[in-house]
């Protein structure tokens, strides 16, 4: 099972600099787990107190993952998932 | 520093007056690599607010994927500040997610929707560290500009 999971300039210290990696799991809680085994620290800037963080955006197959049930999202093979930083700030 | 064209600049600068009293928002995409800000993309303000902005996540993604589709990344991601200086705050330096654009802050607390100049600063923003750096506006960008 290979799901293709694009990461943001950002974030991509913790994948070697790679654009897209691939992870294994049948739904977002357990991407981000093997996510985090390949490329240790990535977790911590995806979840905070065991939920999405406010300001990422995860999408699977163009869908909000908040809109999918969030760390609950059911995934399958073939699932692309895109990682995006909110672009947003304030006065 | 900063190059941008007189119309780019124009642009960023008309649309923060367009949206006062409520924060402006957008980027500037150029080619991968070429710290070249081509083409102006407006976004819109998903808060609506006069004191935080946030391009709508679906928007975003359709923004992206169009950036990448082009080989293009955001040269410059812009936004207005409509009570305050033209200078990052707290929740701009937390949230800045592009540590290789160019983060410009245009304030429009002057003159409003009005006629009249703005404070139009850029800056680095990479780790919580804000860098004020120089902006040259040419009138056109020339190929040795890059």
């Amino acid at each position: 099972m290979a799901i293709e999971v694009r990461i943001p300039t950002i974030l991509r210290t913790y994948t070697g600099g790679e654009k897209a990696v691939n992870a294994d799991g049948a739904s977002l809680s357990a991407l981000i787990d093997d996510l985090e085994a390949s490329h240790p620290g990535i977790k911590e800037r995806l979840i905070d107190n065991g939920d999405l963080r406010r300001f990422v955006n995860i999408y699977v197959n163009d869908e909000d993952v908040r809109f999918l049930g969030g760390l609950e999202a059911e995934l399958s093979d073939g699932d692309q998932v895109v990682v995006l930083p909110a672009v947003a700030g304030g006065a | 520093m900063l190059t941008i064209d007189q119309a780019t600049y124009d642009a960023i600068v008309a649309h923060a007056k367009r949206e006062h009293p409520v924060e402006a928002c957008g980027i500037v995409a150029g080619p991968e690599g070429s710290d070249r800000p081509e083409r102006v993309i407006e976004m819109v303000n998903a808060a609506g607010s006069p004191t935080f902005y946030e391009f709508d996540s679906t928007e975003l993604l359709e923004l992206y994927k169009d950036l990448w589709d082009r080989d293009e990344e955001p040269v410059v991601v812009y936004h207005s500040h409509t009570a305050t200086e033209a200078y990052p705050s707290v929740t701009d330096v937390n949230l800045a997610s592009e540590p290789g654009a160019h983060y410009v802050l245009v304030s429009t607390r002057e003159h409003g929707n009005n006629e009249g100049p703005v404070d139009f600063r850029s800056y680095r923003i990479v780790d919580g560290e804000v860098t004020e750096e120089e902006v040259t506006i040419v009138p056109t960008l020339t190929r040795s500009s890059s």
